[in-house]
C-alpha cells in the first residue's frame, strides 16, 4: 500500500464535496478514477497528496516529504524559468546543489523527449511540449506516487495518445504508483489497471473494473475487443451511478 | 505609412493651434502679461534654457530620490506583510489612510518637521508618501498572485516560508511590481510639483518654484516656458518607463 483513503468524507463551506469513499493505491499500480466534472475526483487527488485534510475519515501515505508528485490539467510551469530551472526546481528545493539539479534536469527533459528546449521558456514551447515539462519536472524527484489530475485534458488527440504512451513507458521504467484522474472513459481504460468509477458530487464510489492488459499497450490495443468490452463496462458503471 | 500619418497628425494639430493662438495674440492685441503668443514664449525658452534646465533637474532629482525612498520602504514592508499575514493586515489600514489623505494636508506638518530651512527635505518626503502607496499596493497584490496550483507544488516538495517567498511568490509578483512602479514614477513628479508649490519658498528652486515665482512677477511668457519643460520631462519620463516595463515583461514572459 502507498496511499489509502479510508471512509473518507470531505465538507466545504457550500456542502459535502466527496465521500464517504474507500480507495487503495498499491506500490507500482496505475489506477484510473474516472467521474463526471465535479464528483471530486480532484478533492480526492488533493487527500492522497497529503495537501488537504478530510473532514472525517483517514487518509495514510506511505511517501515521505519530496516522494509525491503531482502533475496538473495546466503544465503549470513558472514563467519566468527555462524549461531546464522548472524541472530543476524541486530539486534545488530539497536541497541539491545548483549544478547539479540543472544537469539532472537536462536528464530528464531528455527522457521526455526535449532535448534541445532546455532553454526554452514556458510561453515558447507549444501545449504538448509544456505537459511534458511539467512530466519531468514530476518525474524528476523520483516520486513513489505519481498523482496526474486531467493532464491530457488540454491537449489535441494526436499529442494525448503519443502521451499516453510515453507515461506508460516512464512508468515500466520507473515504477511509481500512479493515480490517474480523468472524465474520459477510454483514456483510463487505456492508461490503468483498475478503473475506478465515481458517483456526480458528493462523489462515492460506484464501481471498479480491472483491464488485465500488459502494461504498456501493445500495439493497436484501442481497437481489441477487450479495450471496447472494458470501455464498455466502465460506462455501464457509470451510468448505473447517475452520470449518464 | 501609417506610422508616418499616426505621427504627423497630432502635429499637424499642435501647429493649428498654435498658428491661431499666434494670430489671436496679435489680431486682439492681447497684453503679453494675459497670455504671451507662442514666439514670445519660444523666446522666453531660449533666453532662459539654462535656468529652466536647472530648475527641471532639480525637480526630477528630488522625485526620483522620493521614488527610490518609496520603493525601499514600500517593497520592504510588503515583503513583511508577505511573510506574516498579521503584519499585513496590520499595515494595510495604515497605508490606505496615508493614501487617502490628500498630501497638501500633510504638507504644513511636514514642513514643521522637517525644517523650515530645508523646504527640499520637505519635498521629498511629500513625494515618497505620494509614490508610496502603488508601490505597496502592487508589491502587495503581487505577492497574493502566484498561481494556486505552483504554491500547492511547493507546499508538496516541502519548501519553507522563505524559499516559497522567494522563488514563487516574489517572481510572481514581478509585473505587479512594475506597474506599482510605474504609476508611482508619474505620482512621485506630481508629488514633487505640488509639493513644491506649497513649500513655496526659493529654498527649493524646482519647476514649480519657477512658476510661482514668474506668475508673482507677471512674467506669463515665463510661466508658459516653465509649464512646457515640466510636460516635456514629464512625457520623456513616462516614455522612459514604459519602454522600461515592456522591456521587463517581455523578459519575465519569456518572448
Amino acid at each position: 500500500m502507498i496511499a489509502a483513503l479510508k471512509s473518507v468524507e470531505v465538507h466545504y463551506a457550500r456542502g459535502v464535496a466527496l465521500g464517504p469513499v474507500d480507495l487503495t493505491l498499491g506500490e507500482g499500480e496505475i489506477v484510473a478514477l474516472v467521474g463526471p466534472s465535479g464528483c471530486g475526483k480532484s478533492t480526492a487527488m488533493r487527500l492522497l497528496a497529503g495537501l488537504e485534510p478530510p473532514t472525517r475519515g483517514e487518509v495514510t501515505r506511505a511517501p515521505e516529504r519530496g516522494e509525491t508528485s503531482l502533475v496538473f490539467q495546466a503544465p503549470t510551469l513558472a514563467p519566468w524559468l527555462s524549461a531546464r530551472d522548472n524541472v530543476a526546481l524541486p530539486l534545488e528545493l530539497t536541497g541539491r546543489p545548483r549544478a547539479e539539479a540543472r544537469r539532472e534536469a537536462d536528464g530528464w527533459l531528455a527522457r521526455v523527449g526535449l532535448s534541445g528546449s532546455e532553454g526554452a521558456r514556458p510561453a515558447q514551447l507549444s501545449g504538448g511540449m509544456a505537459m511534458r515539462v511539467s512530466l519531468a519536472r514530476a518525474l524528476a524527484t523520483g516520486p513513489r506516487l505519481l498523482l496526474l489530475d486531467e493532464p491530457f485534458a488540454a491537449l489535441d488527440e494526436i499529442t494525448r495518445r503519443r502521451l499516453a504512451d510515453d507515461v506508460l513507458a516512464l512508468w515500466a521504467d520507473l515504477g511509481p504508483a500512479i493515480l490517474f484522474v480523468t472524465h474520459n472513459v477510454e483514456e483510463a481504460v487505456y492508461m490503468a489497471d483498475r478503473v475506478v468509477v465515481m458517483t456526480p458530487g458528493p462523489g462515492r464510489i460506484a464501481g471498479e473494473v480491472i483491464i488485465d492488459a500488459p502494461t504498456p499497450r501493445p500495439e493497436g490495443f484501442r481497437t481489441t475487443a477487450q479495450f471496447r468490452e472494458a470501455a464498455e463496462a466502465v460506462s455501464d458503471v457509470l451510468a448505473r451511478g447517475g452520470a449518464a | 505609412m501609417t506610422r508616418l500619418i499616426d505621427l504627423l497628425t497630432p502635429l499637424a494639430l499642435v501647429i493649428a493651434l498654435l498658428a491661431g493662438w499666434e494670430i489671436a495674440c496679435r489680431v486682439l492685441a492681447v497684453p503679453v502679461y494675459l497670455l504671451p503668443a507662442p514666439s514670445a514664449v519660444w523666446t522666453s525658452l531660449i533666453s532662459d534654457w539654462q535656468a529652466l534646465a536647472a530648475a527641471a533637474w532639480t525637480t526630477l532629482s528630488m522625485a526620483l530620490i522620493a521614488l527610490a525612498i518609496a520603493s525601499v520602504g514600500a517593497c520592504s514592508l510588503a515583503l513583511l506583510g508577505g511573510l506574516s499575514p498579521l503584519i499585513e493586515k496590520a499595515i494595510q489600514p495604515v497605508a490606505v489612510s496615508l493614501q487617502v489623505t490628500p498630501v497638501i494636508a500633510i504638507a504644513p506638518l511636514v514642513m514643521i518637521w522637517t525644517g523650515l530651512d530645508h523646504p527640499g527635505r520637505a519635498i521629498i518626503v511629500l513625494a515618497t508618501i505620494v509614490a508610496f502607496f502603488p508601490i505597496y499596493s502592487g508589491a502587495a497584490t503581487g505577492l497574493r498572485a502566484a498561481d494556486p496550483d505552483l504554491q500547492r507544488l511547493f507546499v508538496l516538495y516541502g519548501a519553507n516560508r522563505w524559499q516559497t517567498l522567494l522563488r514563487l511568490r516574489l517572481p510572481s509578483a514581478l509585473p505587479a511590481l512594475i506597474e506599482g512602479h510605474k504609476v508611482a514614477t508619474s505620482l512621485a513628479v506630481i508629488g514633487a510639483v505640488v509639493a513644491e508649490f506649497v513649500a513655496g519658498s526659493g529654498g527649493a528652486q524646482g519647476l514649480a518654484w519657477r512658476i510661482v515665482e514668474s506668475a508673482n512677477r507677471l512674467q506669463t511668457a515665463r510661466v508658459f516656458a516653465a509649464l512646457f519643460t515640466l510636460a516635456v520631462m514629464a512625457a520623456l519620463l513616462f516614455k522612459l518607463v514604459d519602454i522600461l516595463e515592456r522591456r521587463l515583461l517581455a523578459w519575465w514572459r519569456g518572448r
